[in-house]
């Protein structure tokens, strides 16, 4: 059985049904990215893992059923989640973010340290540390959004496109981190994005989304050379 | 000079139950974003239970603390079974509630006591301590105060220091995220209630020896504790202390210094101060202005 298995995801707005039947599987320290055009359902799969909405059909993560759970719960099985529009306190410091980030966890040495190894990992966040959310660059904002998503210390980290509205260069160095993220504490990722290019650089499973279902997925590289989902979800 | 001085102690002491309640004014909108109009009449309803109780023979401070508890157990219970519901709703059906709240509040201590005033016994000794020939500090004025600096300070300690602060600012702030980081948003909602009630229970308790209990008695104080909440910024509990005592302290001047204010018009000085808060500053004195960067 896989870390991560979506069997069957329904979920919607209301009345109006985005996700109709939504597969996919992701195995534990694997990165998943999920691409698809605006309004294919990328955002509201992520929501509807962390039960941010109604959903219907079944996620199983690591054996356990997610699906009618409250997202505290959710999230108190070490499920992180990064929401578009970045997810952090904008009245918050800095350092009150992070603390807040770790707000399931008890063991207080390791938050500390942890926080410590946020400074490190983002030495931006560290010059910034007693100054509100809100007053950070947009780049700057998107790495708190993470570090407070680690300060979870998440055994799966979903992250609703990180390079939205970033420059290019700071989109890069994102990939680059989250990648590094990855392979030193082999947190599963699952990705949704736009960037399809940056994407695959750090991905081992792709999933192509339209109007609420897969049409293609699997193996990343396979997605990335498969010429016709190229061509018609990627766009080069 | 001496008049300046017990004006500046009566202030004070007024100033300690305007600021309590503006305090628990300010907890529920740190906690739930939400302005509670019902959170005078809350404190007068609490006001009648410790009267209740030791009517029935207990002490006064057991029952002014049992009553603070029960009033803690009744805020939560109004959160959760009349507040949850329309949680969400827009902001406008919400102050709507909290107003029938106000009028089912006032109602039901009228049915249940009745409308007739009652005397409501000190917590503190009537004497008094004489500083100089014609400046005397109160017990009730002290005692007051007292009450008013640990209960703030209780409450800083909390906010400040404690995960459970964290947590209820941040739900004030930012819903979505918190349940993102695993907080139970509805708990929290239900303990801000709790514990604005149990504040608003304190600033009743210790208004009614002077105020006398009837169901009316917190009309006025609701209306100086808004002000205070305004003038100090409705985020901050360290305004809302300031500005609830600046207030107590301002009316009784005004009322003394300046003829026409007189004691009737004094309720003009809180309208007044809302008024030039919100042209000047109306993020509050000590208020946040939300700075967002996009």
């Amino acid at each position: 059985m896989s870390f991560l298995e979506v069997k069957n995801l329904e979920a919607g707005y209301g009345p109006v049904q985005v996700l109709r039947g939504l597969d996919f599987a992701v195995e534990e320290g694997e990165v998943a990215v999920i691409l698809g055009a605006n309004g294919a359902g990328k955002t509201t799969t992520l929501r509807a893992l962390t039960g941010m909405i109604s959903t219907k059909g079944s996620v199983l993560f690591d054996g356990e059923e997610l699906v009618g759970k409250d997202t505290d719960a959710i999230v108190r099985r070490r499920i992180a989640h990064v929401p578009q529009g970045r997810g952090t306190v904008s009245q918050f410091s800095v350092e009150d973010n992070l603390q807040l980030g770790a707000y399931i966890r008890k063991d207080k040495a390791a938050i500390a340290a942890d926080k410590e190894k946020m400074f490190v990992m983002f030495p931006r966040l560290l010059e910034r540390r007693k100054q509100a959310a809100g007053s950070l660059s947009g780049g700057e904002q998107q790495m708190l959004a993470i570090a407070r998503a680690l300060m979870l210390s998440p055994r799966l980290l979903l992250l609703d496109e990180p390079s939205l509205g970033l420059a290019p260069l700071i989109v890069r160095d994102l990939f680059n981190t989250l990648g590094e993220i990855n392979r030193e504490f082999g947190t599963t990722m699952v990705v949704v994005e736009q960037n399809a290019n940056l994407a695959f650089k750090i991905a081992q499973k792709a999933f192509v989304l339209e109007t609420g279902s897969i049409v293609a997925g699997g193996d990343a590289k396979t997605v990335e050379s498969d010429d016709s989902v190229r061509k018609a979800y990627l766009g080069y | 000079m001496g008049t300046f001085f017990q004006l500046l102690i009566a202030g004070i002491e007024t100033g300690s139950f305007y600021a309590l309640v503006a305090l628990a004014i300010v907890l529920i909108y740190q906690s739930t974003g939400l302005k509670n109009l019902a959170q005078g009449e809350m404190a007068m309803f609490s006001a009648y239970i410790a009267w209740q109780l030791w009517s029935w023979g207990l002490g006064i401070w057991l029952a002014a603390i049992v009553a603070i508890f029960l009033s803690f157990l009744i805020g939560m219970g109004v959160q959760r079974i009349i507040i949850r519901p329309v949680q969400g709703a827009p902001l406008l059906t919400i102050v709507i509630v909290t107003l029938g709240l106000f009028l089912g509040f006032n109602s039901l201590a009228g049915f249940i006591w009745g409308y007739l005033v009652k005397g409501f016994p000190g917590l503190f000794p009537g004497s008094a301590w004489q500083i100089t020939s014609s400046v005397r500090i109160s017990a009730a004025a002290a005692g007051g105060f007292a009450v008013l600096l640990v209960l703030a300070g209780l409450l800083f300690v909390m906010f400040r220091l404690t995960k459970i602060g964290l947590a209820m600012r941040a739900v004030a702030y930012n819903v979505e995220t918190s349940k993102l980081v695993g907080v139970k948003v509805n708990q929290v909602l239900m303990l801000g209630w709790g514990l604005a009630a149990a504040l608003g229970a304190a600033g009743g308790i210790i208004a009614a020896p002077k105020l006398f209990l009837d169901p009316f008695m917190m009309f006025g104080v609701l209306i100086y504790a808004i002000a205070a909440a305004a003038f100090g910024g409705f985020d901050s509990p360290l305004g809302a202390v300031i500005a609830g005592l600046t207030i107590g302290v301002l009316e009784n001047m005004a009322g003394f210094y300046i003829g026409f204010i007189g004691t009737d018009l004094k309720i003009i000085v809180p309208l007044i101060l809302i008024l030039v808060t919100l042209i000047f500053r109306p993020q509050g004195l000590l208020g946040h202005k939300i700075v967002v960067r996009v």
